[in-house]
This record gives C-alpha cells, structure tokens and sequence, in this order.
C-alpha cells in the first residue's frame, strides 16, 4: 500500500469528524473519497497533508509513518482554492512552488514547461485578478502538480471548469497516473468517478461505510438486470418470457423499444436470448450496472436508517 | 526556516513595491523637514508692505496714543476729515479706519476697526496693547503718586528670563528646550501609535486576505500555520522598520540640504547631511556668519540634538517592536477569525481600546512625565510603548525603561503564543459566526 490511514480517530471541540477510519490507497491508482457534506473528508485530507493531526491513529506513506517533510511529496487541490489576488501568476506560482521545497531555478524550468503546455505563458506577467475563474484554476492545478509529487491530493478538480477544460484536465490526471502518481480524488460528481477511479471509499457520518475496487462493488450491487433492445410485439415477449425472467418495464425509443428485464434465481442471458430468439428481432443486449450514483445513495441512506433505529 | 524567510521574503516585497508605501515614504520627511524648518522660516517672513490705518478719535483723549511702527502708519483725523471716512478710507490710500466712541475706562469695548479686509492679529495686538499702555499709564496718574515717573521706569527694567540648562553625564551644560522636550515627546508618542496601528492593521488585512481569497489551506498544506502567522508578522515589521529608517536618513538629508542652503554656502550642500550625521554625536556647528533665519533655524537643530536623538530612536524602534508584536498577535489572531471586514469593526474596538487610551495618559504623561499615571500605564504592556516614548525626552530612570521593556517582551511572546492557538483554528474555518467564547474555545482546543 502507498497511503494507509489506521484506525483514524479526529475529534473537534463538539463532534467526532473521523471515526476509527481506515483508508488503504494502493500505488499507481486513482483512488476516490466519496461521502455526502460534512462525512469528513475533507478532514481525513487535512491530516495527510498534516494540516491537522489525528487525535488517534497513524497514517502510513510509502511503507513508514508520515514524516513532517513529506509535504514535499504531496500535491494538495483543496475545494477551497484561491490565489493572491494583486500578485502576479508568475510571481505567485514561483512563490507556492518553493513553499513546495523546489529550487528556484527547477522551479522556473517546470513552470516554463507546464506553462507552454497549457499554453498560458502570456499571463505570466498578468495579476491573478485579472484571470477569470477558470483560468485561475488551470494556475492552481500546475502548481498542484509541479513538484511531481508521489500522492496527488485533487478535492473537487473538476468545479469551474468548462467541458472542454474539463476533459483537459481529466487527460491530465490519468497521464499523471501513467507517470506513476498515486492519486486520492474527492468529489461528489458520480459520473467522473467511474470514469476515472480504479478504488473508492465511502465515508458517512465519520464512519467508513463502504470501500472496495469499483467493478467489484459494481458487480456486487447489482439487480441483475438486462436491457434488450429489439423491435417486435411487446405482449409476445413478455409471454415468452415467464419462468425465470420479469419484465420491468418496457420503453418505447425512436422507433425499437428497451426492455428492462430481471433475471430470477439461477437464469442467465443465454437462456433468455434462446427463449426469445424467434419472436422478436434484437438489435443489443447488456447487462445493467448500477450507477455510483445510485449504489452512493442506496449506501448512504441505508447507513442512515441503521444508525437512527440503533 | 527557509519557508518562513520565503514568507518574509513575499510580505516584505509585495508591500514595500506598492504605490501607498512609497508615497507615505517620501511625503513623511518632507512633512518632518517641514515641521522643523517653517518656524524658523515664518519667524523671518515678517510683513514688510507698509499699511497706512486712519483713527477718528470722537472722544479726543487718546490722540497719538498709537505709535506708528516701521511698517503700520496710524493718522489722526481731525473733525473734517472724519466726516466721510467710511467712503472714502480706501481712495486715501488707508487698509482701515479706526473710531474710539467713548471714553475707554468706562466703555473697552467702544473702539471699533472697519476695514473690507480682514485685519491681522498683529495689527489688533498692536492697537490694544498701545491703548491699554496709555490707560494703565492714566490710571497711574490719576493716583497722584510722587515720583511716579521713577517708579514706573524702576518696574520696566524688570526682567526675568527663565533658561533650561540640561546637565550632561560629564557635567557639561547644554540650553535645552522645555518646549522641544514637549513637541519630541508627543512626536514619538504619535509616531509610536501610528505605526503600530498602521502596521498591526496591515497584519490582520493579510491574514484577512489569505482567508478570504482562500489561498490558506494550500499555504498551510507547505508550513505550519504558525510560520506563516509569524512570516507575515516579520514581514510587516520589516517594513515599518524600512519605512521608518527610510524617513530618519530623508529628513536628515533633506534638513541638512536646507542648512546648507540657508547658512549660504553652496560648497557644502552635497555632503552638509553627513555633517548633520557628525553633528548629531557633538559637534557644533558654526554661527559665524548666519543670517537671522539660519541662526534660528540652527537653534533649533542644537536642541533637538542635545534631547539625545540616537538613543531615543533605538528606544523608538525597540518599543516599536515590542507594542507592534504584542498588537499584531492579536490582530493576526483576529483576522483568522473574521471573514468579512464588517464583521471585524466590533472585534478590533476592544484591541484598540488599551492603544487609544494610551494617547490620553501620554497626553497626560507630557505634562507630568514622573507621576504615577504616567508610571503606571509605561510598566502596563498594552499602553507602554505609547506612553514610555512620552517619558523618554524627559529622561526616566533606566531601571523603570529596563523594567516596562521586560514585561512588554514577555507579554508579546504569550500573546503571540496565544495567536498562533486561535489562529490555527481559525484559518480553515469558515461561515462560522465568530464570539469570544468561540474564539476561546478555539484557543483550548489543543489541534496537533
């Protein structure tokens, strides 16, 4: 493991923000912190980035505790971000780079070079007031990784960003994963979760409530339900298809429909497919996973019905 | 370390290169050479345009009464010449006119001046002063004393003339000034204030900036929130150091160029400052062949360096240090509390109460720089530095400035620690309504 947090207890002055967490981030992945407001995720990240310490519990990085000078070795986003506002992009980037540890001149070199890749050099000499928003988050974002540090820390990357940014910056995070960085990814957006993460960890109430890898977790909250698309009489499947299938609901979609249909006890596609391979003309069959959308908010619901009858 | 002279590094320059540093920089010794130089400048300007006032003395007691000086002509008018006087004072040439009503034992207020112009002080002084003479010299007489002549000649030639000698360490005796004593106390009394006003207020706006731009958590993800509470803090008092070391050489040069000017030789205007410099630590400087002004002016420099100017402006920048660190703490502790500059008026108040209140007591402390008010509140580490550099032109006994110092340094570290608590906290929180009984919870909070 890269990143390990042990039995993280966090305590402020009148509630629990961290209870007994456990967080295991494996080298070379991206890793999603997921949790609803206030789960206490963004405490977990300040303490591996020492900001604050926990009241218990330890934090591993790469395979020993985390000493006070691996601040060089973390690249932190936090979701709330900002520059100085009446100092120069240039002046100020030069600035937050060394408070990384790098020398001047490496500073100067790396910044040249993400500058020119982003295609940002003329605002080198700009104020930072006089960028708009997303500019200054394209500025935060180099700064966060020009240290090439070994953990990238991204809260929230993506807000403020348009699509075509976005998508930049998305091709960024999974070249910088290629290069070798471990990456914890906190976000409340479900679609780039998918996209992205290989883990996650589910937070609620400062409790661990789920965490795993993403396709297993997929896999295991399945309906096992198949989504058929065809062209054919709609009372004809569902009479074909008795024994060991229902159909959910049947949707009508420029000119074919889509079936949704649950397969019981021990059925599998093949047999579904032989059963109705005569009557109806398929035109694609899959199986439905449930979203992280869906499976973050069964999860956290459950966890807090659990927790109101105990 | 090298993170927090990185912080220093930034604080200083981003300040230092802005327009407002480098405008109050130059404005400020120009004031200061200005307060030296215009009395000296006024005393020499005297009015030289001859004015001509007419007087039409209905009472006929008092003619003659008024003496014509150099520059001020008085004319008596006799009946015919007075009956149009309101006319046609100008035409003839005269600025006023001047009527006596009444006999002025009985009526002072019967003497009146018509004039479309605003009459001087000096003009009025002089009038009153010449009739009061004759009617007290009246008065006299109507006593019928013998020889009252004699006696009244007898009681002109009496004069004091009341001179401060200030005795050196070595004995040596130098005229010093009880009113330059008083104008350098409330000057380093005001200097004091301001700077630690001016510069404990920048610290707050800063930690204010870093907070509300959200700049803060990425900082504090590189140092701890402590380096970057004393970075900024350091920072700061480098520039008011700079901006006050900046003034002293200024002023220096700037009276040192007018010296020279005035004492008219041209030679020396280029190195006259470094004379100042010199002349600061004993020399005199030569009143051989000076005009008026210059001599006055010089008068003026003499004192000043006989108040022990260097000495005094290492006790200024100590006790610069020391308030400015000790109010700074806690504006820092304040600006990571606060989010918005409208939610800071009512909480900066009570942190400014004990500095403003110190302005009184050294308003006070000028007039009686040993009594107990002024001792009291220059041992109190809140009110010291304001109220000690007060006392400092009068000369207080080393032990009592040994003894404030010590209790200002030791106020300063636990205050300072006490910011770097609240501070902490009070950084990454935000929306949060902020009460000093949050504040102090803050503070008992023990984050690692």
């Amino acid at each position: 493991m890269f990143l390990e947090a042990k039995q993280v207890v966090k305590k402020y002055a009148n509630h629990l923000a961290l209870n007994d967490v456990n967080l295991q981030v494996p080298e070379n992945t991206i890793y999603g912190l997921l949790g609803p407001n206030g789960a206490g995720k963004t405490t977990l990240i300040r303490i591996i980035n020492q900001i604050t310490g926990p009241d218990s519990g330890e934090i591993i990085f790469n395979g020993r505790t985390l000493r006070p000078d691996d601040v060089h070795r973390i690249g932190y986003l936090p979701e709330e971000r900002g520059l100085y506002k009446k100092m120069k992009v240039g002046e100020q980037s030069l600035y937050l780079a060394r408070m990384k540890g790098m020398s001047r001149a490496d500073a100067l070199k790396k910044l040249k070079f993400w500058f020119e890749k982003f295609e940002i050099q003329p605002w080198w000499d700009k104020k930072v007031e006089e960028l708009s928003k997303g500019m200054q988050q394209k500025i935060q974002f180099v700064v966060t990784v020009l240290h090439e540090p070994k953990l990238l820390i991204f809260d929230e990357p993506f807000s403020g960003f348009d699509p075509i940014n976005a998508n930049l910056l998305k091709q960024e995070i999974l070249k910088l994963k290629e290069n070798g960085a471990s990456i914890l990814f906190s976000t409340h957006n479900m679609g780039s979760v998918e996209e992205l993460c290989d883990h996650i960890t589910l937070i609620n109430k400062s409790k661990t409530i789920l965490n795993g890898q993403i396709d297993e977790i997929r896999q295991s909250y399945k309906d096992n339900i198949i989504k058929l698309d065809f062209t054919g009489d709609n009372t004809l499947l569902k009479e074909k298809l008795t024994d060991h299938f229902s159909v959910e609901s049947i949707e009508q979609v420029n000119g074919h429909s889509s079936a949704y249909i649950k397969m019981l006890n021990e059925a599998t596609i093949n047999q579904l497919v032989s059963s109705i391979l005569n009557d109806i003309q398929i035109h694609g069959l899959h199986e439905v996973l449930p979203t992280m959308n869906d499976i973050f908010i069964k999860v956290v619901e459950q966890s807090n019905l659990s927790k109101t009858y105990k | 370390m090298n993170k927090i002279s990185l912080i220093i590094q930034r604080e200083y320059t981003t300040r230092v290169k802005k327009k407002s540093f480098i405008i109050m920089t130059i404005i400020g010794p120009i004031l200061f050479a200005a307060m030296m130089v215009l009395p000296g400048w006024f005393a020499s300007m005297e009015d030289t345009d001859e004015k001509s006032i007419a007087i039409v003395d209905q009472t006929d007691k008092y003619v003659n009464q008024i003496k014509s000086t150099e520059y001020l002509k008085f004319s008596w008018l006799n009946k015919k010449e007075a009956e149009n006087i309101s006319d046609e004072y100008q035409d003839k040439g005269y600025i006023a006119y001047l009527v006596i009503e009444d006999d002025l034992l009985k009526h002072p207020d019967a003497v009146k001046i018509y004039s479309d112009k605003q009459i001087t002080i000096d003009v009025k002084e002089h009038i009153s002063r010449s009739l009061e003479n004759h009617l007290e010299d009246e008065k006299l007489a109507s006593y019928k004393i013998d020889g009252l002549d004699a006696i009244i000649k007898d009681i002109n030639a009496v004069r004091v003339n009341v001179k401060t000698i200030k005795l050196g360490e070595d004995g040596s005796e130098k005229e010093s000034s009880t009113e330059l004593i008083m104008i350098a106390a409330i000057v380093f009394a005001m200097m004091i204030y301001m700077f630690v006003l001016v510069y404990g207020m920048q610290v707050m706006r800063g930690v204010m900036e870093e907070k509300v731009s959200r700049i803060v958590e990425v900082i504090v993800s590189s140092v701890k929130p402590f380096q970057l509470m004393m970075g900024k803090i350091i920072g700061i008092a480098l520039v008011a150091l700079t901006q006050f070391l900046l003034w002293v050489i200024l002023t220096v040069s700037i009276v040192g160029v007018l010296l020279a000017i005035f004492t008219g030789d041209a030679s020396t205007v280029n190195d006259s400052s470094v004379e100042l410099v010199e002349a600061m630590g004993s020399s005199q400087i030569d009143n051989g062949e000076m005009s008026e002004f210059a001599k006055g002016f010089n008068n003026i420099v003499d004192k000043l360096l006989s108040l022990d100017l260097i000495s005094s402006l290492i006790l200024f920048v100590l006790y610069f240090l020391g308030g400015y660190l000790l109010y700074a703490s806690l504006f820092a502790a304040l600006g990571a509390a606060l989010d918005n500059e409208a939610d800071s008026q009512q909480f900066v108040m009570p942190v400014m109460m004990p500095l403003i209140l110190s302005i009184y007591v050294a308003m006070a402390a000028f007039r009686n720089p040993t009594g107990d008010l002024a001792f009291w509140f220059s041992m109190i580490p809140f009110t010291s530095p304001v109220v000690m550099m007060a006392r400092i032109p009068f000369q207080p006994p080393v032990w009592q400035i040994a003894l404030s110092m010590t209790i200002l340094i030791s106020t300063f570290i636990f205050t300072t620690w006490f910011a770097g608590r609240v501070y902490r906290t009070g950084i990454l929180m935000y929306g949060k309504k902020v009460s000093y009984k949050e504040l102090w919870k803050w503070f008992r909070y023990s984050g690692k």
